[in-house]
């Protein structure tokens, strides 16, 4: 099942970074995290409450700044150039644990929205992208409704169009599924593997392991700020390395 | 159906949907209602009874006191003849000071129709604005408008409105060229572009005072109800922008921005707007170029306008405080850049959260445009209190007169009122 989505993998570096560090105040909360992603890989970040997860990815599109170290996604390096930031965000999807769809716009109007204000796509083609978007995580029907009148599932296949509406290179997600119910998740879990078995680039912050096992390349395991553990799927789960691992796969993977 | 009686069979499915029943007599129609809403308890009942016997009480001194009304006489002795100790309202003073009570007392009798022709059109101009579903054309009245609506008021040569509105165009223009490059660049030259064109448009106005010219009228001259009206509806449509500027500026990342607004309006929120206005009529001519001191009613507007952008601005921050921070974030996330995230995604929602507030501070700052009656302006309760109450002929007549003043401000209050609530089902779209 892997296996074909595993040869999409290129030589092309999608996002690096090197040395970085963040603090909250003086918290420490990413300690010296290198990491590099290829173009097509994708990466399934998992760790204890607190660990540093989201605010890693977020540091990756800027609505985290991080200190020290560097990051550079596509070949553009972040610093505090506006210019570089939105130019880096229109290629980074990113997906979020509470979909924050915009409740004043439609379904069609979330999707629409930063196509024709970023991109300067025309009104028509834009619509026409999100209809076929729609269609692909199955919602097209809802399109002229408000998020307020979908379920929590729907809102978050919505929220992945609408990212995808802007043709990202790189999708982000940070927990995705754990605001749903059981039977909500498996939807927002279908078009996301979908989604890996055409290639897109993807870290994705998640719980679910069976999802990990299926679509992911690497898993990286993240405690206190810092990458602790990663390797391939079969290996982190059958075979752990670390302590910590160890007892985080026991507790997550034992009840 | 003979399952249910069997004790054996516990399990049991229903197959077939009962029928509807319409609902026994005693829980439809008037007396359901009667008998839910007022007559429900013993402490009820006689608490409705009271209050029919008090309603009865009120209206019937206020029903004959209008019905008798005296429409036609010259001056109160006249008319308390006419009612000869009956009771009944002396409304003659409403017709006869019609003019006053709505134009002030020297605004030209022969000009009535500039400023009522002002006031049709506010209508029309503010009419797409207020209702989305109108036509879009019409907001070109709504950009020329106040333009307009300053030349029929204070009259003078046409040329003065078209080379306003003409600065404004360019400004406009220059704006929407360098704004691609960066808001503060566009802006900076607009407001400088704008400036440049009034300067240069200048040289036409002051060689063509005489043409195409309405009869000029003196700020001074204007009054009355319109007074009121003018000062409301320029203050709220001013001061609506800056509230949200400041809103913004308060919340911004640039320190010396925010506390600039920050201490803006704080000092204002801390001042009775009654010493804004002394301040207005008195103090603020000396910051003025000489020439231009004349203008009482340029600086009411600048001062009531500051007043109320302070509050507005504080209602919007409101606002913007209940937004989830996930809403800037996936705007951010999604490339839109500050000004785009504020205009499509913050304010469309903060402002929607705000209205109830807006609309408070708008109905308080439209009654309170009669204080300016204490720094001697006519407006309609200065017209009241001054030039009709003082006449020989109407001393004495204080109920008609202040009911009839009260009556204009509600219809308007209340409408404005109406119209947000409105507004606020029509925008509700999160379907908690
Ligand atoms: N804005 C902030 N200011 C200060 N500390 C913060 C801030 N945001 C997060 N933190 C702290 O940083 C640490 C890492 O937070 P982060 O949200 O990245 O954790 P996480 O691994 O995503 O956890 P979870 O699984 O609960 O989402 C936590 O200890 C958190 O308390
Ligand atoms: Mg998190």
């Amino acid at each position: 099942m892997t296996q074909p989505a595993a040869m999409t993998i290129s030589d092309e570096v999608a996002i690096d970074i090197t040395g970085m560090n963040k603090w909250y105040g003086s918290f420490h909360v990413l300690r010296d995290i290198n990491l590099t992603v290829q173009r097509g890989e994708r990466i399934v970040i998992c760790g204890p409450s607190g660990s540093g997860k989201s605010t890693l990815i977020r540091c990756i599109n800027r609505l985290e700044e991080h200190q020290k170290g560097k990051i550079v996604v596509d070949g553009i390096e972040l610093t505090s150039d506006l210019k570089n930031i939105d130019k880096i965000r229109s290629e980074v999807g990113m997906c979020f644990q509470h979909f924050n769809l915009f409740p004043h716009l439609t379904i069609l109007e979330n999707c629409t929205l930063a196509p024709i204000w970023v991109r300067k796509t025309p009104k028509r083609e834009a619509e026409q992208t999100a209809m076929h978007f729609l269609e692909k995580v199955k919602i097209p029907e809802q399109a002229d409704k408000y998020p307020g009148q979908l379920s929590g599932g729907q809102q978050q296949r919505v929220a992945i169009a609408r990212s995808l509406c802007m043709k990202p290179r790189i999708m982000l997600f940070d927990e995705p599924t754990s605001a749903l119910d059981p039977e909500m998740i498996k939807e927002v879990l279908d078009t996301m593997i979908e989604l890996a078995e055409e290639g897109m680039t993807m870290l994705c912050v998640t719980h679910e392991m069976g999802f990990a096992r299926q679509v992911a390349n690497r898993v990286i395991f993240m405690d206190q700020g810092q990458i602790v553990e990663q390797n391939e799927p079969e290996a982190f789960f059958n075979n752990p390395k670390s302590d910590r691992t160890k007892l985080f796969l026991s507790q997550i993977l034992g009840h | 159906m003979s399952d249910q009686h069997t004790p054996a069979a516990v399990a049991y499915v229903r197959t077939e949907t009962l029928p509807e029943l319409p609902p026994p007599a005693s829980e439809a129609g008037l007396v359901k209602w009667l008998r839910e809403n007022l007559f429900s308890s013993i402490p009820n009942s006689i608490l409705t009874i009271l209050s029919l016997w008090a309603i009865y009480v009120i209206l019937s001194g206020v029903i004959p006191w209008i019905t008798n009304g005296i429409w036609d006489a010259s001056n109160i002795r006249e008319c308390r003849e006419l009612l000869n100790g009956a009771s009944g309202g002396c409304f003659a003073v409403i017709a006869e000071r019609w003019p006053q009570l709505v134009f002030g007392i020297a605004y030209p009798q022969d000009a009535y129709w500039r400023p009522s022709l002002a006031f049709v059109l506010l209508l029309v101009a503010v009419a797409p604005v207020l209702f989305s579903n109108l036509p879009r054309m019409l907001l070109a009245v709504t950009l020329v408008y106040p333009f307009l609506a300053y030349w029929l008021l204070w009259g003078g040569s046409i040329f003065i409105p078209i080379t306003a509105f003409g600065g404004a165009a360019i400004g406009y223009m220059v704006y929407t060229r360098l704004v691609a490059q960066s808001f503060a660049m566009g802006l900076l030259g607009g407001v400088v572009a704008a400036l440049l064109a009034w300067w240069v448009f200048g040289f036409i106005t002051d060689n063509t005072r005489g043409v195409l010219a309405l009869e000029a009228v003196a700020s001074r001259d204007m009054g009355g109800f319109m007074l009121n009206m003018i000062l409301g509806t320029v203050c709220v449509s001013l001061s609506l922008p800056i509230g949200i500027v400041l809103a913004l500026g308060r919340q911004s990342d640039m320190l010396i921005i925010k506390w600039i607004c920050v201490v803006f309006i704080e000092f204002i929120r801390g001042v009775p707007l009654i010493t804004l206005l002394f301040v207005a009529s008195v103090v603020l001519a000396y910051f003025f170029p000489p020439g231009t001191t004349q203008d009482l009613i340029l600086r009411v507007i600048i001062m009531i306008t500051l007043f109320s952008s302070a509050y507005i601005a504080e209602v919007i921050r409101g606002g913007l405080a209940a937004l989830p921070r996930g809403q800037y974030e996936a705007g951010d996330s999604l490339g839109l850049d500050y000004a785009q995230a504020m205009r499509l995604i913050i304010l469309p929602q903060a402002l929607k959260i705000s209205i109830p507030g807006i609309v408070n501070v708008a109905v308080g700052l439209f009654k309170d445009t009669t204080l300016v009656s204490v720094i001697s302006m006519f407006d309609l309760v200065g017209m009241i209190r001054g030039p009709i109450l003082a006449s020989t002929d109407w001393s004495g007549v204080y109920w008609e007169l202040w009911g009839f003043a009260a009556l204009l401000f509600f219809i308007v209050c209340y409408s404005i009122s109406q119209y947000s609530q409105w507004l606020e089902r029509k925008l509700a779209t999160d379907h908690r």
